[in-house]
């Protein structure tokens, strides 16, 4: 009988597990059913499930982080009185509510592929993640009513009390991505499954709230908030530089890139701190993923930390080699050793290029949003101190050397932002390959085998593609079809439509 | 049924028909919330060019948009329960009837989406452009939601992977009732809620139009329901003697309900009407799960043998309850903001508003 109980021993248990021979029939034959998928018919339902979660996830930080940028700009101009941000939180309000619907709807098309296209999963293993998904629901219920009362109500509720009923929007969608998410973390440290025999017995108990709580949780719950974070505050501020680049420079303009900008160069140095501790768990609880993020082929101490290349049975080639450098990451030493692919088959390998260039890219681009709230910060402190000096004052980067290039940089930090969620998603997703869950389940006996899968895939990408255009374009034409006004502090903000 | 598919030590039956419960509660809110939404898209859709149907498309907008959201969740909650408290059952569904499933996600998608873009859109032509997709996908949403539930209720739902025909699972006469009712009732749930809302707006032209409409739909789901007396006869025997005996007083009392609300509508009582034909939806949607009670899949698979583990299902209602009590109060105000009458604020009155859908 193997226990996947929460007082697991130092090894790794599903590690341990990784290495068992599982023919796949034996799971398959687990679940009651001979017939297999077709490849292609796998393939797809990766490429739906994988471009459906790529798309969503976008949506979902923006419904995270958007709500808290709106609820600040909104307190600003209740305690203000400032017209600029009263008008920037009805702008950005008004935003909220078509990709709030959008984000709705293309999450629940999520819960259905959940089942349309890995009934093996759901079937064996759905009620292990049921607990986090039920408070989900929970969650964006309440997220739901009280993103309308926040919309419809914005000119029937006294200014304080709105902005409280915006405060529920905010904690229900940071607690639903921790909801999710600690669901993702049972896939990659599945906990509180008792099975009868091996990895295609039968489940006997199950504790939920060590499924919920596994080991990965608080990394990854935490590194996806602050993420979400990140992601809505960047894009957001970059929407703003594009406008002061284009010689906008009001003060609503220079707001509304001042406000998400202080969010995500807050939480940028938090998420590298973060970030590190995810990678530093993976170290200890699932190698392998570690392993394929930095093309370590075999196991050994003095691991240099490699930036691009290519992979190679024996590691990455043609990448910039840092002598030494994930073993002193991993354990501060350069004698630390780190394991490599080498220590499961090289069927339970994941593919090792892509997840290492996701993880330099998301490293990369992190980095990129760091410095720029560095870049910031340092010209601002040496200008205070010039002020007091000189009592000459500039406007920063509004104004003088250099404003245009770091506001161009902040231009592309949205994408940038963007590009680091989808390759810390990938490497999550990919390097867990072939497992769908880690060394319990593969993606190859969860995957629906009822033929015409690509079909489903091709007309998912049809539809998404004109979802996409019609999201951007209606987002586009918000903006184009009530300006703001030449000089907004003379505008009435009231007058400005929420919904 | 198979061996496998049976969870090794099956709840106690007071989790698993408590969960089977709860579920059957959240998927009666959906069809009465966001089936009264869908059903609104048959009324935008048939309300004329953008002229003619203007009164009508602006109060559905403002009827529906604070509130669908909300509504639209009910769904996800189903399907999460149905996954975390029967995920044999789950597993089965989705895998077999990949195809009608895989339609109403696509119909969910267009349905939010349009209606979103739509409010948010300024010109005639985008108005229309989404508008028309918001309303076709309503009509046709519910109608692939209805094929699935003919497709579980009349045992062409296997226990297993995409153990069920690909095609006939859905494509058969029970699914094809299924789907025409659940569009029938959709609409008419749409009319009725909206003849109360008009009338609250306190404008007697619409609150009679959809007066009309509310009686036509509701003879036409009426007609629905007897004719399947016939359909269920022929083609889904187990699930016919489960109606003609069970839940026979569940049955009646619809038949009885739904009368009585068409009567009600009759006398202009619009808010009894409203109550009459909520509660024989709520009605004919019991009926069919004490028909079919404790089979979840016919003929084999059982509550019992379908449910999760006994912690898994405790913890779940726990979970549940403690959200209830803070989803209640929040919905309560949700719904009580929005049924008031509108107090004279910028976007308070809707249908004499200078900008609506179709202007």
């Amino acid at each position: 009988m193997i226990t996947l109980a929460p007082a697991a021993s130092a090894v790794p248990p599903a590690l341990a597990l990784s290495g068992l021979p599982v023919p796949p029939s034996a799971t398959a034959a687990s679940y009651a059913l001979a017939r297999a998928a077709e490849p292609g018919d796998l393939a797809a339902a990766r490429a739906q499930m994988g471009f459906s979660l790529a798309w969503h996830i976008v949506l979902a930080c923006l419904g995270v982080g958007l709500p808290l940028l709106t609820l600040g700009v909104e307190w600003l101009g209740l305690r203000t009185g400032d017209p600029s941000c009263r008008l920037l939180a009805r702008r950005w309000a008004r935003a909220l509510g078509v990709l709030f619907a959008v984000g709705a709807v293309s999450g629940t098309i999520l819960s259905f592929e959940m089942g349309l296209l890995w009934p093996g999963l759901m079937g064996r293993y759905g009620q292990v993640i049921g607990l986090p998904f039920a408070m989900e629901g929970i969650a964006f219920f309440i997220e739901a009513i009280f993103l309308g009362i926040y919309l419809y109500a914005w000119d029937r509720l006294p200014g304080r009390l709105h902005l409280l009923t915006g405060v529920p929007i905010v904690v229900a969608g940071v607690a639903s991505a921790f909801f999710v998410v600690c669901a993702n973390a049972w896939m990659n440290q599945p906990r509180g499954v008792r099975l009868s025999h091996g990895t295609h017995g039968r489940v006997v108990h199950v504790d939920p709230w060590a499924a919920m709580f596994n080991p990965a949780a608080p990394p990854q719950t935490t590194h996806m908030i602050l993420a979400a974070l990140m992601v809505a505050a960047f894009l957001t501020c970059s929407v703003y530089a594009v406008a002061l680049l284009r010689g906008r420079r009001d003060r609503y303009h220079r707001l509304g890139f001042a406000v998400p900008f202080a969010l995500g160069a807050l939480v940028a140095p938090a998420q590298i701190v973060v970030g590190d501790w995810a990678a530093r768990f993976l170290a200890d609880y699932q190698p392998v993923k570690l392993a394929a993020m930095e093309g370590v082929a075999h196991t050994g101490s003095h691991v240099p930390l490699t930036l691009g290349g290519v992979a190679d049975p024996d590691g990455l080639r043609y990448g910039l080699e840092i002598p030494n450098g994930l073993s002193l990451l991993v354990g501060y030493r350069p004698g630390t050793v780190v394991q490599g692919l080498d220590t499961v088959r090289p069927a339970y390998r994941p593919p090792v290029t892509a997840v290492h260039w996701a993880f330099d890219l998301m490293v990369a681009a992190g980095f990129f949003l760091l410095a720029l709230g560095a870049w910031l910060t340092a010209v601002r402190l040496r200008q205070r101190r010039r002020h007091r000096r000189t009592g000459r004052r500039t406007r920063w980067p509004f104004e003088g050397r250099g404003a245009r290039l770091f506001l161009a940089l902040c231009a592309v930090a949205g994408p940038a932002a963007v590009v680091a969620l989808e390759g810390g998603w990938t490497v999550t997703e990919e390097g867990r390959q072939p497992w769908v869950v880690w060394g319990l389940l593969s993606v190859r006996d969860a995957v629906n085998p009822a033929p015409g899968l690509l079909a489903g895939l091709w007309l998912v990408l049809a539809v998404y593609a004109v979802l996409t255009a019609a999201t951007v374009y209606v987002l586009r034409r918000l903006v184009r079809d009530e300006p703001v006004p030449v000089a907004p502090q003379d505008a009435d903000p009231e007058a400005y439509r929420v919904v | 049924m198979s061996e496998p598919t049976q969870l090794a030590a099956p709840a106690g039956p007071l989790p698993a028909d408590t969960m089977l419960a709860v579920m059957w509660l959240g998927l009666t809110c959906y069809a009465l919330f966001g089936g009264a939404d869908f059903g609104a898209g048959w009324w935008d859709l048939l309300a004329g060019g953008s002229r003619r149907g203007r009164p009508a498309r602006a109060l559905i907008e403002h009827t529906i948009g604070p509130v669908w959201e909300a509504n639209h969740v009910w769904l996800i909650f189903v399907v999460v329960l149905l996954w975390t408290g029967f995920p044999p059952v789950f597993a089965s569904v989705m895998s077999t009837l990949y195809v009608p499933l895989t339609l109403t996600a696509l119909g969910i998608i267009a349905r939010g989406a349009a209606f979103a873009f739509r409010k948010a859109s300024e010109r005639l032509w985008q108005q229309r452009l989404f508008g028309a997709c918001f309303a076709l996908s309503s009509v046709v949403t519910p109608f692939f939601l209805g094929t699935v539930a003919g497709g579980i209720a009349s045992g062409r739902v296997p226990p297993g992977l995409a153990a069920g025909g690909l095609l006939s699972s859905w494509l058969n006469p029970t699914s094809l009732l299924g789907g025409v009712l659940a569009a029938a009732v959709c609409a008419h749930l749409a009319a009725v809620f909206l003849c109360g809302d008009a009338e609250r707006a306190q404008d007697p032209e619409l609150t009679g139009y959809f007066r009309r409409r509310a009686l036509a739909s509701g003879v036409a789901a009426g007609a629905v329901a007897l004719a399947g007396i016939g359909v269920l006869h022929a083609d889904a025997p187990g699930l016919f003697h489960g109606l003609t005996h069970r839940a026979l007083p569940l049955v009646l009392a619809s038949a009885v309900l739904g009368a009585a609300s068409l009567a009600l509508l009759a006398l202009r009582r619009l808010l009894a009407a409203r109550a009459a034909a909520a509660l024989a939806v709520t009605a004919v949607l019991w009926s069919w799960g004490a028909a079919q009670y404790p089979r979840m899949l016919p003929p084999d698979t059982t509550v019992r043998s379908a449910a999760a583990q006994s912690p898994v299902l405790v913890a779940s209602l726990i979970s549940l309850a403690v959200g209830a009590l803070l989803l209640v109060p929040s919905l309560l105000w949700l719904y009580a903001l929005f049924q008031r009458r509108p107090d004279g604020g910028p976007h308070a009155s809707p249908v004499n508003s200078d900008r609506s859908p179709g202007a």
